[in-house]
């Protein structure tokens, strides 16, 4: 199932309890191309909404936000050489981070796609 | 593409067929060529008093005869445009000519051939100059003192910052203001140095006359701010006409008011920052008292401040006691927030601007500052049809117009300013300040003449009109500059910084 | 006034343009108690061209010259010559007068000498890459430290106590102020500092000179290995750049970011600046440097053309997130350390730093030989590049002040630098160039023999 942010993360939760998470195609299209993903180290403990990661493209570089508090237990290490994969596939390959939930009571806080596609709307 | 005779063009036959492609210094080496004469020495030093760390290797250094290295770096000028070449309207950054009497001054040997550490009792004239610089610096803000050390405005905007933390710390409960309001507007050096001194920046919004927003700011207010970074003129080219109620209200909860004195340039001679309560504000020598850019430096930013902050000042600064001044390497006090950069400081820099001074004196100063304001009115004036103003009028040395005009023609800022090249004229700066949507911000200086203004009103005109006509001409400019747009995404993803065979 | 081209009836047709009809009212958001209506009276009215100049001229005839006395000034600032097509160049106005090359199209002069600067400038320090420049090599020594806290996320470093006084000053500032620990080690005036016992895990990097402020060679590659098992950072500062022409280079010792002052490359005195700050690190370390940076891509042509790069780093994109608050650089001292550095070219530069090292090496050993009539007075150097401590028996400032007044500059005195160390008192430190002269020399062997 997958969960969405107003900050434009989407997060996909496994079977086993790790969760995926990644920008939209909404942000990678608001950014341009990407040049650069600066991810944290595994092992990193981070917080619902707190700074996870950067992503920069040309001109502009944006926190990208921790969707759920949980620990990193993988980051996506085609990026650093292939950081145009945020571009291409922004909810594929180019996935950024793997967190082990801490509290999965947390996902209540997300948006499902039917509320994103309705909050998408009210952006335009 | 149409014809070429729809661009507004200066120039129509450009000057391609002497334009030359000049490849790299490394490319051209020949190797046993050099542009120097240099004999090997007679005696060879003592190879043991290098301790064993004599240079085995190659460093990789072209190598070029003389004529070589100067029709290089000549065919490199021509790729760029500059000030000498035409208005150069870049908005914040004030691009006003650069007299060559100040080139020739701060060449005389008793300016040019001083060591900085021979004794200075042997150099008078060097310490007396820095004197009546700063003389000048202080009578024309209206503060009591100036620290002359920063090296550029935002090495100013550290030492200014730093002397507001040294004074915090002096007085009760001062260390515990951590936060520092900045309003949107203003450079991205303001909140970079704020955050580096670990303040916490909290972001002021502007209002809807392009002025901060008195209301939002005072609710931001409150015992633990320890300053406000206020750029007056601001950065959208307009007086902060409540400025003295944001002084009044920063004084009132015991923080302090820093200006970032980039804009100074429009009121020389007309208001004294401190009259307005500032505190302290650096001086861009560079911008205001015309000492040249020179391609992204050299600057100078000396900083001035009130009796306050004077006990803070960094070292080496001029010490008044019993009219006697004196050059004080060293503080005494224990107070000063210690030493900058080595030396002392932009010297060089340091003659032009004075040179600058005396050449305007009270009179020009006054009359450059009201030239640039009137150039930019005209400008805002005679383009508020063709263009989209972003707030209305008068503004002061810079107009400020948002990209609104280019509504329905799938064209951006970027677009247009790239016309602009092809019409033989620097853009102005694009998208900042950021608080207006595809910002054009236009600083013509007082160097322009009346003349030029029209011509430069009349092609940005024509550019606004082939907008509408024919987009897609200025989506592909620019097509007569030496490169056409350049692939900034791959010089990001892949970066080479450094040339490689 | 002959720098501004607007008449008096311009200014009229354009205030009417404005739809004003005087300038006061373009002020108008200006208080009435903050305008000043008439002239500032406290300042004097402005000159022509020849007033202003002999005003300038008679303050610089007030000063002795390097170039009038025989001059042993160095630490940190050196003088050489500046070949003549090296200030021809830089004063022509797309240089001089162009401005930060935001416009890559009209500024491919400025951003391709500044990406052969980052090509000189990484290959002279054995270093990978290079920025476009810092203000000055004690600025740049300081951002280095705040780089190397951000690359090993640690908070405190160490500095050698051989590193240019004024270096460690302003590290010492930016510390105070920003927070950061800083561990300064003693003045070591004879080089018998051991610095890798002092390494702790919890350091982000340690900072040593080369050649020493005192002028000391040191092989740093057991330094750097100590350092590299700590995972801490090792920066080597260099204040006189012409050295690393005969020298070993940093990178080549395991240096993991390099700072230097480039004034001797270009850049004339100038009683201390503008000068120019020298930056150069490691390929993996590169988007945590601090400053401009230029970069290779191609036009919508494929032509090979430059642009600046990697600016998401910096304050105008990231704001409070940037990795220095750093605008202006020194681009104008670059180029001038870019066409001197290529009117040297390999063979160039080499020689060079051979005649300022035999220049220092014969001054060295004319005082050994002489021992006997130079009795009171001893060298502090085993290792030498172009600069030596004499230890002189007695205080070196007033005798400095004395032979200023015979016209002999004979070096700088450490209590200058170091006015609370009673122990360096009678320390001057020496240096020599490719421009000393016999009869400098004689005139400094003169001196010191009558103190002796």
């Amino acid at each position: 199932m997958k969960y969405y942010t107003k900050e434009h993360e989407w997060l996909e939760l496994a079977a086993d309890g790790i969760a995926t998470v990644g920008i939209t195609d909404y942000a990678q299209k608001q950014l341009g191309d990407v040049v650069y993903v600066e991810l944290p180290a595994i092992g990193k403990a981070v917080t619902q909404s707190g700074e996870m990661a950067v992503v920069e493209s040309v001109k502009a570089a944006s926190e990208v936000y921790a969707p759920i508090s949980g620990t990193v237990v993988a980051v996506n290490q085609d990026l650093p050489a292939n950081p145009a994969l945020v571009n291409s596939e922004p909810q594929g390959a180019g996935w950024f981070v793997k967190l082990q939930l801490s509290d999965e009571g947390e996902l209540a806080k997300l948006l499902d796609e039917a509320g994103y596609q309705t909050y998408l709307a009210s952006l335009s | 593409m149409t014809a070429d005779t729809a661009m507004p063009m200066l120039n129509p036959a450009g000057h391609r067929g002497l334009h030359h492609e000049e490849p790299l210094l490394f490319e051209l080496s020949q190797a046993g060529t050099a542009g120097t004469d240099w004999a090997e020495p007679a005696q060879a030093g003592q190879g043991d008093a290098l301790g064993g760390l004599m240079r085995q290797d190659a460093i990789g250094l072209p190598e070029l005869s003389e004529p070589q290295v100067v029709r290089h770096f000549t065919r490199l000028s021509q790729q760029n445009y500059a000030i000498d070449s035409g208005i150069l309207p870049l908005g914040s950054c004030t691009m006003k000519y650069n007299p060559r009497l100040n080139e020739k001054l701060a060449r005389l040997p008793g300016l040019a051939e001083i060591h900085p550490l021979q004794p200075l009792s042997t150099v008078p004239g060097a310490l007396k100059l820095i004197e009546n610089l700063a003389d000048w610096l202080v009578r024309l803000t209206g503060m009591d003192a100036v620290a002359m050390t920063p090296a550029a405005g935002a090495h100013g905007e550290m030492c200014g910052m730093m002397l507001i933390k040294a004074a915090l710390q002096d007085q009760e409960g001062g260390a515990q203001r951590q936060r520092v309001l900045v309003p949107e507007s203003a450079h991205g050096t303001n909140p970079a140095t704020a955050a580096a001194l670990g303040f916490k920046v909290q972001a002021i919004p502007s209002n809807g006359r392009g002025r901060t927003d008195l209301a939002a700011f005072r609710a931001a207010l409150g015992s633990d701010v320890a300053a406000v970074m206020l750029t007056n003129p601001n950065t959208c080219g307009l007086f902060e006409d409540e400025i003295l109620e944001i002084a009044a209200g920063i004084h009132g909860v015991g923080g302090y008011f820093y200006g970032d004195g980039a804009n100074f340039n429009a009121i020389v001679g007309r208001v004294k920052p401190a009259e307005l309560g500032l505190d302290c504000m650096h001086i861009n020598l560079h911008k205001t008292f015309s000492t040249p850019h020179g391609g992204g430096g050299p600057g100078s930013g000396p900083v001035v401040m009130n009796a306050r902050l004077a006990p803070y000042a960094p070292i080496p600064f001029l010490q008044h006691q019993q009219g006697k001044t004196r050059w004080m390497e060293q503080d005494a006090s224990g107070k000063s927030i210690g030493r900058l950069r080595a030396f002392h400081g932009q010297f060089a820099t340091f003659v032009r601007a004075y040179a600058y001074m005396l050449s305007l004196g009270a009179d020009g100063l006054q009359q450059a500052s009201a030239d640039a304001v009137l150039n930019a009115n005209y400008l805002l004036a005679r383009l508020q049809d063709a263009l989209t103003p972003a707030y209305s009028a008068p503004c002061m040395h810079e107009a400020l117009f948002s990209d609104k005009f280019l509504d329905g023609t799938g064209l951006t800022t970027l677009d247009y300013a790239k016309g602009m090249i092809d019409a033989g004229y620097h853009p102005m700066t694009m998208y900042f300040p950021l608080v207006v949507h595809g910002a054009l911000l236009f600083e013509p200086t007082e160097t322009e003449s009346k003349a030029t203004l029209d011509e430069f009103v009349e092609a940005l005109k024509i550019l606004a009109d082939i907008a509408k006509k024919d987009p897609s001409r200025l989506q592909q400019a620019p097509l007569y500059a030496p490169r056409r747009r350049l692939d900034e995404t791959q010089a990001a993803r892949s970066p080479r910084l450094v040339w490689t065979t | 006034m002959r720098y501004l081209p607007l008449t008096a009836a311009d200014r009229q047709a354009m205030l009417a343009t404005c739809g004003v009809d005087t300038i006061r009212e373009l002020y108008s958001g200006v208080a009435d108690s903050a305008w000043h209506d008439g002239l500032f009276k406290d300042l004097p009215l402005g000159l022509n061209e020849w007033q202003t100049e002999l005003a300038v001229r008679q303050l610089a005839d007030q000063n002795q010259t390097v170039g009038q006395l025989a001059s042993f000034c160095g630490a940190g600032a050196y003088r050489h010559h500046v070949p003549a097509a090296v200030d021809h160049l830089i004063q022509r106005g797309e240089f001089l007068t162009s401005y930060t090359p935001y416009q890559p199209e009209i500024s491919q002069g400025t951003l391709q000498y500044l990406f052969e600067f980052q090509t000189m400038v990484a290959r002279l320090t054995g270093m990978d890459v290079a920025n476009a420049s810092m203000y000055d090599g004690s600025t740049a020594c300081a951002e280095a430290v705040t780089m190397a806290n951000r690359i090993t996320g640690r908070n405190k470093a160490l500095l050698s106590g051989q590193l240019h006084p004024h270096y460690a000053a302003v590290v010492q500032s930016m510390a105070r102020w920003t927070g950061v620990e800083l561990t300064l080690a003693e003045p070591d005036p004879l080089n018998t500092e051991e610095l890798i016992g002092q390494i702790t895990p919890d350091l982000s990097c340690v900072v040593v000179q080369y050649p020493s402020f005192f002028g000391h060679l040191n092989d740093y590659s057991r330094l750097a290995k100590a350092c590299q098992a700590a995972g801490v950072l090792l920066v080597v500062a260099v204040s006189e750049i012409v050295a690393l022409g005969l020298l070993k280079s940093p990178g080549s010792m395991g240096a993991d970011i390099v700072v230097a002052e480039g004034q001797s490359l270009g850049n004339g005195l100038n009683f201390g600046g503008p000068y120019v700050g020298l930056f150069a690190t490691r390929a993996n370390y590169v988007r945590q440097m601090p400053g401009r940076l230029v970069g290779e891509t191609v036009d919508t042509n494929g032509q090979r053309g430059f642009v600046l790069t990697l600016v998401a780093r910096e304050q105008h994109i990231r704001r409070d997130k940037a990795t220095s608050n750093i605008c202006t650089n020194s681009g104008l001292c670059a180029l001038a350390f870019t066409i001197h550095l290529s009117l040297l070219g390999e063979q160039g530069l080499r020689r060079l730093a051979a005649l300022n090292h035999a220049a220092a090496s014969d001054m060295v050993q004319q005082l050994m030989k002489q021992r006997h009539e130079f009795g009171k007075i001893s060298v502090c150097n085993q290792t030498y590049f172009n600069e030596f401590l004499l230890d002189l028996g007695q205080p070196a400032e007033p005798l400095v002040e004395r032979w200023a007044a015979k016209g002999l500059l004979a070096g700088v005195p450490l209590s200058r630098l170091y006015p609370h160390q009673p122990k360096l008192a009678n320390h001057l430190l020496v240096a020599a160039t490719e421009l000393t002269q016999q009869h400098h020399k004689d005139q400094f062997y003169q001196a010191l023999k009558e103190i002796c």
